[in-house]
């Protein structure tokens, strides 16, 4: 019997995540120093995880409503309206998710009907594409560049519309580029989506791993807050990631209809979870913003490192990664992990596990300790020498 | 010197108390200027007394050596003019006392002492320091274990637990 048949065309369809085959080379490595990791290098600050001890201690074990924890749903929409100005009803517009991953499931699954296209920016977050696909949809690449600085732009949006074309999925500050958008260019998406009337899925998780200026929430903008489902967590910007706990804010009608497939599939998040995403909430603002402090010193570090290599290097304005070209050392982006992997014992990804438009260009994160990060720029650097003549 | 400098320079001091051993270079990068600056920088803390002095932190326990260390409270009487501060002159200026902090409270003076062991210390309180004019008393409490010292947990360190590569 092939088993492997027997599985539904739609899952064989997507291929494996370019990063899972990377990570099984590493993984029987040693003395690696990576630049691989997708996560913060802190663990969650004291106060949250004690909170959670103490919200066992009291017997904190049980369901919660499908939509969360009221008060957790209040911190939310609170902190949205304090920092964004844009202001959600916890009762009926939010809900709590197990990751922003399973907030992106929902609401592709929510709106999505089979054949409906979604214009997907690339270089992007690994699970956009296939996210859209098993709901259903189809994704749409759409390029997008160094030379605009990885932004996509009304041009290269309206070049791929199609009369399918009912959602736009975008992920600013940006994994892997580590791009941001500003405020202006926001607007021109904005009217974009409003003149072909998208619904925009905004995925905001490094939102406050913004190091140049403010970051702009897209449902902030004018007439957009109705039209889109706005995602984040607590993942990145609390050291949270193992915790799994995001949340999903939109129009009622969205949210609802999310909350019909969560309630179904997820019940509700973990409440232990949920309990420290409140302590975040309510208290965590000085450590977070000591994290971020941390990171934006080693942000300067690794582009000055790497243009020091004569690499060029995109000055990321956002998220924990710099994304510098390779294109110069003449090797394709897997080459380039897998050759410095087995010469000089770093991990880093290769720019097209983020889609085909990010070949040529390698991901590292730097989220790691700044003594692993020089040692790992030495090593780079040496390998990268011979090869750039 | 101006405020921008002052803020520089205390943020050179955070990576510093975060990790020593960096070069002038990786601290130039981190705080976007040039490496001459944080040479400057360094020269001017120290000379300030600002960057006092970088030693490690060792676990002493853990390398063999079983030294003995004791918290001292120490009532004293204040003297004309010089307040606690000569008595405390007097008493920083022995080489087994390795801090001393002026209290609020119950007491006036917190000195930690080290010796090798027991009796040593308990020899230098009551030699040394219970007889320094102006000690009214002192307590001795020994250390019996050491968890966390200068902000650093000694013997639990939270392993980086990540996986190697993830999105």
């Amino acid at each position: 019997m092939n088993w492997a048949e027997r599985v539904s065309p739609l899952v064989r369809s997507i291929p494996p995540s370019g990063i899972r085959r990377f990570f099984d080379i590493v993984a029987e490595m040693k003395g690696v120093i990576s630049l691989g990791v997708g996560e913060p290098d802190f663990v969650t600050p004291w106060h949250i995880r004690e909170s959670c001890v103490h919200g066992l201690q009291r017997g904190y074990t049980s369901y919660t409503s499908n939509y969360g924890l009221l008060e957790l749903r209040e911190e939310i929409t609170q902190m949205i309206e304090t920092d964004y100005g844009v202001s959600y009803n916890p009762k009926c517009e939010a809900l709590v998710t197990v990751g922003v991953s399973e907030a992106l499931d929902l609401a592709m699954r929510a709106i999505l009907s089979p054949g409906d296209e979604v214009l997907v920016p690339e270089p992007c977050y690994v699970s956009y594409k296939a996210c859209v696909t098993l709901a259903g949809g189809v994704p749409v690449s759409v390029c997008c560049t160094r030379e605009h600085e990885f932004r996509v732009t009304v041009d290269q949006l309206a070049a791929s519309l199609t009369p399918r074309t009912k959602a736009l999925l975008i992920g600013y500050p940006n994994n892997p580029t580590g791009a941001v958008m500003p405020r202006e260019q926001l607007a021109t998406i904005a009217q974009f989506a409003d003149e072909h009337d998208l619904i925009v899925i905004s995925d905001e998780i490094y939102a406050n791993l913004t190091y140049d200026g403010e970051h702009t929430c897209f449902s902030a903008l004018p007439g957009m807050r109705d039209r889109t489902i706005l995602l984040n967590g607590f993942s990145k910007a609390y050291a949270m990631t193992g915790w799994r706990i995001g949340y999903a804010l939109g129009n009622e009608d969205f949210i609802a209809a999310m909350t019909k497939i969560h309630q179904f599939t997820m019940l509700c998040a973990p409440i232990t979870a949920q309990i420290a995403a409140i302590e975040a909430l309510k208290q965590g603002r000085p450590s977070r913003e000591r994290m971020v402090a941390e990171y934006d010193k080693r942000r300067r570090l690794m582009v000055e490192g790497f243009r020091n290599m004569g690499l060029d290097c995109f000055e990321p304005k956002g998220a924990f990664y710099v994304f510098p070209s390779i294109q110069n050392t003449g090797l394709t982006s897997l080459e380039f992990a897998e050759k410095l992997l087995q010469a000089e014992k770093v991990a880093l990804v290769p720019g097209d596990a983020f889609g085909a438009c990010g070949e040529g260009y390698v991901r590292c994160s730097y989220a790691a300790s700044s003594k692993n990060l020089a040692e790992a720029l030495d090593r780079i650097g040496r390998f990268v020498k011979p090869l750039l003549k | 010197m101006n405020d921008k400098a002052v803020a520089a320079k205390q943020e050179l001091l955070k990576l510093l108390d975060q990790d020593y051993n960096q070069t002038h270079d990786q601290l130039a990068h981190q705080l976007s200027v040039k490496p001459e600056q944080i040479a400057q920088w360094m020269k001017e803390l120290e000379e300030d007394r600002i960057l006092v002095k970088c030693q490690p932190i060792i676990n002493w326990e853990k390398a063999g050596l079983d030294d003995v260390s004791a918290l001292i409270e120490v009532r004293i009487t204040p003297q004309r003019e010089v307040g606690f501060d000569a008595i405390a002159a007097r008493i920083y200026r022995f080489p087994e006392v390795r801090s001393l902090y002026l209290m609020s409270g119950a007491y006036d003076l917190a000195v930690t002492v080290e010796g090798t062991n027991l009796k040593e210390v308990a020899q230098f309180v009551s030699t040394k320091l219970a007889t320094i004019d102006g000690v009214v008393s002192t307590t001795t409490h020994f250390v019996l274990k050491k968890y966390k010292e200068e902000g650093v947990i000694i013997d639990d360190e939270e392993a980086d637990r990540r996986l190697l590569v993830t999105p």
